[in-house]
């Protein structure tokens, strides 16, 4: 069978931690943002073939997060997306668009 | 790499006739399961509200006391729930979709009256907006009776 | 020294399907960068979870596409039964399967026909839609509708497809894999379409590894990776292969796609070979508590459907991640350095769906 593991991680060991699946061959999946209460809950879900392995990290409102586009390419575009829609502040993201990726009436819908 | 590779296609629509149908001259055939427009079986309705509680929209509206029986048809996403939960059985999905209009009333039914003549309504419907949680039944005042919609 | 310019694509185009909008950074002809904006048909969809019950939630999921319609009902209704510990009969396993891959056909031949008017050559456009008309008019036949089917619901399906009505479908699908295959020979000798596809938007196998490519446009790369191995619905009873490419450049995934098609019609007569008798939908009680990711094959890639519930009637938090979402970074990668006519197509290889990636 297939493994769905979900670990939690704390947010000092994140860049630590992917910089060790990449190494291993790990793909980035997807980065999800959820509101839970009065903090964000960020999970960050790699593959390696058929397996999904998830960090799960939790952060105060307006704590920075560290970006991990630099490892992954491809995840300046799911960070721009929790930046835009939940207000989630995230740094030295390799592409960032400012806030102008999504174009909504209303900035931060989701906050 | 090859040429003339859609010559034998071309050539089989030049001397086929058309894969379309001449609509609306000749109308089309909906197949059984087509969900179109919800109807109900206004005499065999026991006003229980079941159908206007699982609408996801809330396009139905049931009012028990004044036995009416009413829904928004632009606001029904054809789902057919209200179909499955029905306990009497009388509502029922057709195959005709509604018509286009220029505004969106609500249709009211009642059960036929017994003694009283039939009520005229004056005023329109107001404007039901689509979508969230509008479960609510607005007091609905305009077309009567057991009219058929279609 | 060339001078940059800055060229608005879209967000209406006559190439796209959906409205995407790109700023080109041009130096003469060639694309030398291209930055994406999109939200143009962001409905906010993740939000309606705070008013719509779970059960209620399964009509919203399966309108964020019209093309991917059935997948989303499913994946998020296979997300909501793996919380709740529900087990749905086999037959509804099957049934899901075969709308699946039907599902499939019908998003593949619609993309062949797209690709085909993105090039001008809009008579191969109206050949694949009127093979196309066959499946919509199956879907109506067995669900009620040729868009939005509504038969997923949490613990089965709602509607079945008795014995003569699977053998009848068929016999159809047998005219289907006659026709397309005279189509083929069009889309993948000729000389025309082949000058517009061959050795255009090259990606590398790391790259499409590196950047998280899914989907045909992944397997066109040379990875062979497809979710349906998971063994979800029915597919860990099917036999199939993964059809990939070791090219990497627009044909190899034409090339993969239309293998797909002819993939999808064998399984569904494997599926109906199969398919046990036995009901189709089991009773669901109470609430869901709990979190899952599921992951679905889409006809355009992975797409992960995270659910979490909280133990009343309303979820938490509904996120799907869809397939073009993940394609876009790779994409505007393939697009640098090639010449501003080649964009269309280019875009137009990833299948692009933005009403997915938005919701």
């Amino acid at each position: 069978m297939h493994e769905n593991k979900l670990r939690e991680i704390s947010p000092d060991t994140l860049l630590d931690e992917v910089s060790k699946l990449a190494y291993g061959g790990y793909r980035l999946v997807q980065i999800c943002c959820t509101k839970a209460g009065e903090e964000y809950e960020l999970t960050y879900s790699f593959g390696l073939d058929y397996d999904l392995l998830n960090l799960r990290l939790r952060v105060a409102e307006g704590t920075e997060v560290s970006s991990v586009s630099h490892i992954f390419p491809s995840a300046f575009f799911y960070e721009n997306e929790i930046h835009d829609l939940f207000g989630v502040p995230v740094a030295r993201m390799t592409v960032d668009y400012r806030g102008n990726l999504y174009r909504t009436g209303q900035k931060t819908p989701f906050h | 790499m090859s040429l003339f590779t859609f010559t034998k296609t071309e050539l089989h629509n030049l001397f086929s006739k058309p894969a379309t149908q001449l609509y609306p001259q000749k109308p089309k055939v909906y197949p059984e399961r087509t969900r179109g427009h919800v109807e109900n079986d206004i005499e065999a309705c026991i006003f229980c509200g079941l159908c206007s509680r699982k609408c996801p929209t809330g396009a139905i509206a049931v009012d028990r006391k004044e036995k009416s029986w009413a829904i928004n048809r632009f606001s029904c996403i054809q789902c057919r729930s209200c179909v499955d939960s029905c306990p009497k059985k009388c509502l029922s999905m057709k195959q005709t979709y509604t018509q286009p209009a220029s505004e969106k009333k609500t249709m009211v039914y009642h059960p036929a009256p017994k003694a009283e003549p039939a009520k005229e309504a004056p005023e329109k419907t107001p404007e039901i907006p689509d979508g969230g949680n509008q479960k609510g039944a607005p007091k609905a005042q305009s077309e009567n009776s057991a009219v058929s919609a279609s | 020294m060339s001078k940059r310019s800055i060229v608005p694509f879209g967000p209406q185009h006559p190439v796209l399907p959906e409205p995407i909008h790109l700023d080109l950074v041009l130096e003469d002809e060639k694309v030398v960068e291209a930055i994406p904006s999109i939200g143009f048909v962001h409905r906010g969809l993740e939000k309606l979870v705070e008013k719509k019950d779970f059960n209620e939630y399964v009509y919203v999921a399966e309108r964020i596409c019209g093309i991917c319609s059935f997948m989303h009902g499913m994946g998020y209704c296979e997300a909501v039964e793996h919380i709740m510990g529900v087990e749905i009969p086999p037959r509804a396993k099957y049934l899901r399967t075969i709308w699946c891959e039907m599902s499939r056909i019908h998003s593949h031949l619609l993309w062949l026909g797209l690709l085909a008017d993105a090039f001008g050559f809009e008579s191969l456009f109206m050949q694949t839609w009127r093979i196309r008309e066959k499946i919509l008019d199956m879907f109506e036949c067995s669900t009620g509708g040729r868009v939005i089917f509504s038969v997923n619901k949490i613990g089965g399906q709602r509607r079945d497809m008795d014995n003569s009505m699977l053998h009848g479908f068929l016999e159809v699908f047998d005219g289907i894999e006659r026709d397309l295959k005279d189509l083929t020979k069009t889309f993948l000798n000729n000389t025309a379409v082949n000058t517009r596809l061959k050795g255009l938007g090259y990606l590398s196998r790391e790259r499409a590894h590196e950047t998280g490519a899914v989907g045909p446009f992944m397997r066109a790369s040379g990875i062979e990776r497809d979710t349906r191995r998971l063994g979800y619905a029915a597919y860990g009873d099917l036999e199939f292969e993964t059809v990939t490419s070791g090219v990497g450049d627009c044909y190899a995934r034409t090339e993969v796609r239309i293998g797909e098609i002819f993939q999808s019609i064998r399984l569904i007569r494997q599926a109906v070979s199969r398919i046990p008798e036995g009901d189709v939908a089991v009773p669901v009680k109470g609430f869901p508590n709990g979190e899952y990711l599921m992951r679905v094959e889409q006809p355009r890639g992975e797409a992960v459907y995270y659910v979490k519930a909280n133990g009343t009637k309303f979820l938490d938090r509904v996120r799907v991640r869809t397939p073009t979402f993940a394609n876009i970074p790779p994409m505007l990668e393939t697009i640098k350095g090639c010449q501003l006519a080649d964009v269309p197509i280019l875009i137009l290889t990833i299948d692009p769906c933005i009403s997915c990636t938005e919701r």
